[in-house]
């Protein structure tokens, strides 16, 4: 690791304005100083935005739900809005990393959350988004963990958070505070695909910080399901995971709410297959041509093919738990394990 | 020579109940001091710096950033380090190491994490920081061998690590059922949780090295280490109180610690190198890949005719190493026609070491796996058929077995477990999304023993201390020296001291090959004895409170001797002839039992998987074994020996895997992120039973030595009842979830 100069910001104005060249803020630390040690992010300044006071959760007069930036994700997952509200966020939270990360990590850390690429965490390979222009070395490499959708010939490197997945499902808007004042941008929007600029990972602006997710207003009488398929059963990023959410009018899908994990460079939203629910019966039949949709633009490296029939099976399953309103024990508890 | 039945050991009190570790508070409070956590005065910090090509030459290093660096101290690397000599790496003469090339040898890259140079500085955040900075500059060359399984090559065939009895070739031609199939094991991590770590530090002007190293073995290293620097046994110490496991791959020196203790003299100050994880996971050792191809006949009732078994495993190419995966064979099945044969290839990996039950799991893999095909292709019941096949005495050497009860661990195990309930017809036992499988496989370790020595001291202040300079690796040694200690005086376990992990104590043991039981504890039963028989000499001495006794009519109770009247403690003994302690010396050895039995463990492992195949998952939920060891020494201990083998098998069944990239051989998850191992919620339901059959003829405590066994077979295991679940036989380790997805 490099030396840095580490501040503790006291307001978020005074963060936002700290436009010092390669500056990062650190919240819970579980992404950023993994890399530092790594020597893969070289940050002049560290600015500790912990004191800031971005820790609340708050229903909002229209339904929504604002979450402060530095909410843990333990914190999340557990708020008695989201577990009521929000359940599909509550599992997908529980689904990702380990009780202690959760306990560190935060909400709009989690959003900033950085690939598990292999070759990006390893300074010695060639990486367009370590090290724009050097190549990729995971192109014809060791590709099994990498994205089948969203992938450019520079980058395919799979955004690995599983909340974001289940945020991707749900709808939502960040609040981001800038030097120049504050501004809101839809979730959807703010990951970007890697194109030919895969180091630029996110809409955010030198000096801008994450201070609020504001989830969309929940869907009601929803069931809903977010199913993570992985090698083992806890404490692993996805291979491919499925945030579901139905709204049923008896056997009829009313409205519906599709997002990937695992394989995909950014939490994806599968709105063409959304749409090609609604209307139908809630059956197998609807849920496999919604995963065909959702994965007709799927390509595939040398090692990761097995993603797309695995994400198929996690669509299928997860729609289908969704339409049940329940879910077998075996799924639950290792969802939250 | 042991008098194998002593009456001492027929019913004991200490030994074979259940004991809690006499260390354990000392780890729970962090009191224990690991290699990696000791501090000393004057101490410095070492980073190596690893090859990032995997086959080349090292071309130069610019070092200037690197030593511009804060508190950096010096770098070596080669042409800046101490002329030294090779170890002679014999097991023989207890200088084995796990890689023959001394550090920065010569400018040639053999594999990935190879040491290009060590920084030292003041911090360890220093020395990393500078270690970063150093800029190494490579010609690649094209052609690294990647891996055994990705090549055809066939490599050299190792005469010594094979074996043939009949005729197997002609008895395979002609029999009536027949097997053959291949099977591949991709390379595995040790992944013991405390890294390699070497604290050096020279005294007495540099003639003098005192080492902490965190080894499963300080006679091994510091003969090693002799040889290396050329020093005097005597004037080497080799020190590791405590050890974070090592699974194998901390029995022999590797490089790391050579380079630290030239860094040391060479600096005139204690340097210390704890290797990061991934270092500990490209440069600290491996299970190598292995490809295997078992063919078995049988005739139509299920007898075996023939069983030959071709192994080829990886080694690296700065040092041999043969993981003999047909060790086992030989001595499995009841069968007049067997052959083993051995390969190595070498690859542009680390180089490969022992690894738990190394070799052999392997095999066991393989053999178990085919058997099972083997009563498929027989409609048998795979049980029935390994009954059919015991070997009522050792097939290899023609010897009788000194205790076997597999028949005992087949049947009682497939009790516990229900085997009666299985359906052998394939996918037929379902649960809702899931289907069960149930599949069964055999273990077995060979049960050796070494020569060993001991001391015991009885103490004027009631203490009681014995030493042996063997180790404890997370096992339980402590505990069981202690015990057998407790045994022999009737002493309190709270009053006895232990000391181990050193070589100034009396020569002891590796802490591998499961051996270390049955060798330790009787070297310290005869230092007892000894110390026994010194103190009731001082007893019956004059003026002693005994005086004027007969020494034999005296006998050991409840920590002091009685005449059967009455009883006086040790410490009034001493205290009573003024003497601060009597010391008892002891050593034993294996002797002629060898060439009239064979020793060997056996068991039986039984699980259950769960597979939902439409999200291609597949669990192990159950896994219910009888293993026979033997005497437990210390029951707790020895059955967590087995469930963490059970757990060790889910991983190496299901998950493990070493990725080297098929470009250039680096190795990819060189981290436990990555590289993936099982959780707590991987753990199944796990109930082991021990039978208790005190094997005398082994060693006067009747245990055999339990670290291994308990991995044997669980792969196998796994992949039949993926198998009964399923119809896919998966031959190829880990069977990963694209496996289960290509064959539903």
């Amino acid at each position: 690791m490099r030396t840095f100069a580490y501040s503790r910001a006291d307001s978020v104005d005074h963060a936002a304005h700290r436009t010092m060249p390669d500056t990062a803020f650190v919240a819970g630390g579980t992404t950023l100083l993994d890399l530092i040690k790594l020597d893969v992010l070289k940050p002049e300044n560290v600015v500790d935005i912990n004191a800031l006071p971005l820790k609340r959760v708050e229903r909002l007069n229209d339904g929504r739900l604002k979450i402060g930036a530095l909410v843990t994700n333990t914190d999340l997952a557990h708020h008695p809005e989201v577990k009521s509200h929000y359940p599909v966020l509550s599992e997908a939270l529980l689904a990702g990393a380990s009780t202690q990360l959760r306990n560190m990590a935060t909400t709009a850390g989690n959003v900033m959350q950085r690939t598990r690429c292999p070759y990006y965490r390893d300074p010695a390979a060639k990486c367009n988004r370590r090290e724009p222009g050097s190549g990729c070395d995971a192109m014809d490499g060791i590709n099994r963990m990498h994205a089948v959708l969203g992938g450019s010939d520079a980058c395919i490197a799979v955004h690995p958070s599983d909340m974001c997945v289940g945020i991707a499902a749900i709808g939502a808007t960040l609040t981001l505070q800038g030097p120049d004042g504050e501004r809101e941008v839809d979730f959807a929007d703010f990951h970007r695909l890697p194109g030919d600029t895969p180091h630029i990972e996110h809409d955010l602006a030198d000096g801008e910080l994450i201070t609020a997710i504001t989830l969309d207003a929940p869907l009601e009488n929803a069931g809903s399901h977010y199913l993570k398929l992985r090698d083992r059963a806890s404490y692993e990023f996805a291979l491919a995971s499925c945030a579901a959410q139905l709204v049923l009018d008896g056997d009829t899908i009313r409205e519906a709410r599709l997002a990937l994990g695992g394989v995909a460079t950014k939490p994806w939203r599968c709105s063409d297959a959304e749409a090609a629910l609604v209307g139908q019966t809630a059956d197998k039949t609807s849920f496999e041509r919604a995963a065909d949709i959702a994965l007709k633009d799927a390509q595939a490296r040398e090692h990761n093919g097995y993603k797309i029939p695995l994400a198929r099976q996690a669509i299928v399953r997860a729609l289908r738990n969704a339409a049940r309103g329940d879910k077998p024990a075996s799924e639950t508890q290792e969802s939250q394990a | 020579m042991n008098d194998m039945t002593r009456p001492d050991f027929d019913k004991p009190r200490v030994v074979g109940q259940r004991t809690p570790r006499i260390d354990g508070e000392f780890k729970l409070t962090g009191r224990a001091g690991y290699t990696g956590e000791l501090h000393v005065d004057g101490m410095l910090y070492g980073y190596p710096v690893p090859a990032t090509i995997a086959n080349g030459v090292l071309e130069s290093l610019d070092l200037d950033a690197a030593r511009a660096m804060p508190g950096v101290v010096d770098i070596f690397h080669h042409g800046h380090f101490e002329a030294l000599h090779r170890s002679p790496n014999s097991m023989a003469h207890g200088d084995m190491v796990n890689e023959v090339r001394l550090p920065f040898e010569d400018e040639r890259i053999y594999y990935h994490g190879q040491y290009v140079a060590l920084v030292v500085a003041e911090t360890f955040e220093q020395a990393r920081a500078a270690a970063q900075r150093v800029v190494a500059r490579y010609r690649e060359e094209r052609g690294a061998v990647v891996s055994l399984l990705q090549t055809e090559a066939e490599g050299t065939l190792q005469e010594s690590a094979g074996s043939t009895r009949g005729d197997p070739e002609a008895a395979f031609g002609g029999a009536e059922v027949k097997v053959d199939s291949t099977y591949h094991i991709a390379a595995e991590s040790h992944l013991q949780m405390e890294m390699h770590a070497t604290l050096a530090e020279w005294r007495d002007a540099g003639k003098r090295l005192v080492v902490h190293e965190s080894t499963q073995g300080v006679f091994f290293q510091r003969n090693a280490m002799a040889r290396v620097f050329g020093l005097a046994q005597e004037n080497l110490e080799v020190i590791s109180h405590y050890i974070g496991s090592g699974f194998g791959n901390k029995l022999f020196m590797w490089p790391h610690s050579v380079a630290t203790a030239v860094a040391a003299r060479m600096i005139g100050r204690p340097v210390k190198v704890v290797l990061p994880r991934q270092q500990d996971m490209t440069s600290g050792g491996n299970r190598p890949a292995s490809r295997q191809r078992i063919r078995l006949g049988a005739d139509r009732s299920g007898k075996l005719t023939s069983v030959i078994h071709d192994s080829t495993t990886e080694t690296s190419l700065v040092h041999q190493y043969v993981d003999t995966c047909g060790s086992a064979t030989p001595s499995f099945y009841a069968c007049d026609n067997v052959s083993t044969s051995q390969r190595v290839l070498e690859v542009n990996h680390g180089t490969p070491c022992p690894m738990r039950a190394p070799g052999e799991v392997s095999g066991i893999f393989a053999l178990e796996t085919a058997m099972d095909e083997l009563a498929v292709a027989l409609e048998m019941d795979p049980v029935e058929l390994r009954l059919k096949n015991n070997a009522e005495q050792d097939p290899a050497s023609g010897l009788p077995w000194s205790s076997k009860h597999l028949d005992e661990c087949l049947t009682s195990a497939a009790k516990r477990f229900g085997w009666e309930q299985r359906n052998p017809a394939i996918g037929s036992m379902r649960d809702g999304d899931e289907i069960i499988g149930y599949g069964m496989a055999s273990c077995t370790w060979s049960a050796g023993r070494q020569p060993c020595e001991a001391r015991v001291e009885l103490r004027a202040d009631g203490s009681l201390f014995a030493a042996c300079g063997t180790q404890d690796i997370g096992t339980g040694t402590y505990t069981i020296v202690a015990q057998a200690v407790a045994e022999l005086t009737g002493a309190e376990l709270s009053r006895i001291e232990v000391k181990l992990g050193e070589t100034s104590l009396p020569a002891g043991p590796l802490s591998g090959g499961s051996m270390a039981t049955a060798t330790v504890l009787p070297a310290v039963a005869a230092a007892a004895r000894d110390a026994l028989d010194a103190i009731k000499e001082v007893a019956v001495g004059s003026g002693g409170a005994f005086e004027g006794s007969d020494p034999d009519s005296l006998a050991a109770q409840a920590g002091g001797l009685t005449d059967g009247e009455r009883r006086v403690s040790f410490e009034e003994i001493l205290e009573t002839s003024k003497l601060s302690s009597v010391n008892g010396q002891g050593s034993a050895a294996p002797g002629d039992e060898r060439s009239e039995y064979a020793f060997r463990s056996f068991g039986a492992h039984f699980v259950e998987v769960r597979i939902d195949p439409e999200i291609s998952r597949v669990r192990v939920t159950r896994v219910v074994s009888s293993i026979d060891i033997g005497r437990a020494i210390n029951p707790p201990t020895a059955r967590n020996q087995v469930e963490g083998g059970i757990v060790m098998g889910v991983g190496m069944g299901l998950l493990e895997k070493l990725d080297y990239d098929p470009r250039d051989a680096r190795l990819i998850n060189a981290n436990v992120a990555d590289y993936i191992v099982p959780t707590h919620a991987d753990a199944p339901e796990i109930d082991v039973e021990l039978l208790d059959y005190p094997d005398f003829k082994h060693n006067e405590f009747g245990g055999r030595g339990v670290g291994e066994i308990g991995l044997t077979g669980v792969a196998s295991a796994i992949a039949n009842a993926i198998y009964h679940a399923t119809g896919k036989r998966h031959r190829d380790l880990p069977i990963t979830i694209e496996a289960l997805l290509a064959s539903s």
